[in-house]
């Protein structure tokens, strides 16, 4: 414990500071954007977006290393991928006829082979693991200028229409009936998801960055009694669970995203196989 | 009354899913302060028809009128109660937190985002008060029996202040008392809106309504008084004992059992 405050002061790894910092202020937008994906039950939309994502960081790198684009970096690359996946699966859902779920696994897919394919023509020194598991090495100060821009942008816009999201996610045909635009609210969803999944995408890989946004939610949905209760929880177990997976992984010398999902996938199991026999369980049993 | 203008206008109304048609040539009005029961046989098309009603289906052919225009524009005016409402058991959300989703699409209030403001507050406790829920305002919902649940739902549907209201199937989790209660409430607004009533239940119509509109796939309207137990067998194809019970006759006790 002490090393992981030692590196945090330590001017040899700031990427240690920027991803302990990049996580605690993802989180704001991981716990807001996160209950509305939990309540609404497309955690597994939020998995195809995330997945997805490698097809913009193969390209970008692939576009950087070939080309010289410099401009093009991972993390442009991340986000134009993570939007376009949004869009396609929020439009096919709502318009095309297609089975959703089909849409959803060939989206998932193709991005991850389209991902895979760049990677492996980019010449140089490219770390595939890094990318799909996360390597906090990767974290810069100019990312962690991103994740507060993005961060600032996603959870006003989340927090800001709470009403109407609040409704969509509760019930969608009554929303309509009252007057919310739900199919362009859906689609804003998937776009804030896509936005909010990019933020961590460095410290947690593609793959378990999907931990941080179903997690924390489903910790705090035990003990909420309305959404912005989940919320408020959500954002506080994210940053914990981020500082805590750091912590542990660093004096160990543990990869950092697959600690940080395994915190939050021990806390998720505590609370779970806890809640049924616990003081908390019974008393809102018995006196709902 | 019936000089007024209708409330809800049907003309030669059709809907199908696919080839099979839901709704046939259905055409009838129903006028202010009428209270109307919607019934026929699960699958017969009744929930089709309020969903035309509230222009959440499109006919394929026909035109529908609610208050003189396309249904989906007469919205803010109609308070409705959905069936199911597939929702989540482990939702966080609060009997509060659903009334206030009925004031989204309140009018002409200055607001900023959909944020509920004073006057959406009040109306929303107003409709719990109504139901005799306001003291359970701060409850999770899904801390709710089933009959509770309904009446928050009654309450979301009346938060609004409409002047049509839909419940579709209101007494399906509610016991006879339960259903006693909701008679008087319904008779109650009926003095303030026009209600249509979506119920399997016929011991339920009777009580409540001048005109029963009949669905399964075409679509009858009868007075209350008129319906026999031949016609509910043409809409049901068995036979049903129907119990009418005096409270509706005005000059003598009947207790008809056929």
């Amino acid at each position: 414990m002490s090393d992981f405050i030692d590196a945090l002061r330590d001017p040899l790894v700031p990427f240690v500071r920027y991803a302990l910092l990049a996580g605690v202020l993802a989180s704001l937008s991981f716990g807001v954007i996160g209950s509305y994906v939990v309540t609404r039950r497309i955690t597994y939309i939020a998995g195809a977006i995330s997945h997805s994502v490698l097809g913009g960081i193969g390209a970008a790198l692939y576009l950087n290393g070939v080309h010289g684009w410099t401009w093009c970096d991972p993390f442009l690359g991340a986000t134009l991928a993570a939007l376009l996946s949004a869009v396609v699966i929020g439009l096919a859902s709502l318009y095309a006829k297609q089975r959703e779920d089909t849409v959803i696994g060939a989206v998932w897919s193709l991005g991850m082979a389209i991902g895979a394919v760049f990677l492996m023509k980019t010449p140089g020194n490219v770390d595939p693991l890094g990318y799909l598991f996360g390597n906090i090495t990767f974290v810069t100060l100019k990312d962690l200028w991103l994740v507060l821009g993005l961060d600032a942008v996603v959870a006003a816009v989340g927090l800001g229409l709470y009403p109407q999201f609040l409704a969509l996610c509760f019930d969608e045909e009554f929303a309509e009936l009252r007057g919310v635009p739900v199919k362009w609210y859906y689609l804003l969803l998937l776009i804030l998801t896509a936005l909010t999944v990019v933020m961590l995408v460095r410290v947690m890989g593609i793959i378990l960055v999907i931990a941080l946004l179903s997690l924390p939610p489903a910790v705090a949905g035990h003990f909420a009694r309305n959404l912005w209760q989940m919320m408020l929880g959500a954002v506080l177990c994210c940053a914990a669970f981020v500082a805590a997976g750091l912590a542990v992984s660093y004096p160990y010398d543990l990869p950092s995203g697959p600690t940080i999902a395994l915190v939050a996938g021990t806390a998720y199991l505590v609370v779970v196989l806890g809640y049924k026999s616990s003081i908390w369980g019974r008393l809102s049993r018995k006196n709902p | 009354m019936v000089s007024a203008s209708p409330v809800i206008e049907l003309n030669d109304v059709t809907f199908s899913f696919g080839a099979a048609p839901v709704v046939e040539n259905a055409s009838f009005s129903i006028y202010p302060r009428e209270s109307v029961c919607v019934v026929g046989p699960n699958g017969g098309g009744k929930t089709t028809l309020v969903k035309l009603i509230l222009g959440l289906l499109q006919p394929q052919s026909g035109v529908i009128r609610v208050f003189g225009a396309a249904p989906r524009s007469a919205r803010p005016r109609i308070g409705y109660m959905p069936q199911h409402v597939l929702f989540d058991p482990q939702f966080p959300v609060t009997v509060m937190d659903i009334v206030l989703m009925g004031r989204l699409a309140a009018a002409g209030r200055n607001r900023f985002l959909g944020w509920p403001c004073v006057a959406d507050r009040q109306a929303a406790r107003e409709a719990l008060r109504f139901l005799n829920m306001e003291p359970l305002a701060r409850r999770p919902f899904a801390a709710l029996s089933g009959g509770q649940r309904q009446r928050v739902l009654i309450a979301r549907a009346l938060s609004n202040r409409p002047d049509l209201l839909l419940l579709d199937e209101p007494t399906s989790h509610v016991d006879t008392l339960g259903e006693s209660q909701l008679l008087d409430l319904l008779r109650e607004l009926n003095r303030r809106m026009t209600i249509v009533t979506v119920t399997h239940d016929l011991g339920f119509v009777s009580n409540l309504v001048e005109k029963v509109v009949c669905v399964n796939r075409s679509v009858v309207v009868h007075p209350t008084h008129a319906i026999t137990g031949e016609m509910i067998h043409e809409i049901y194809g068995a036979h049903v004992r129907v119990v009418r019970h005096g409270e509706i006759s005005d000059e003598k006790e009947e207790h008809a059992h056929e």
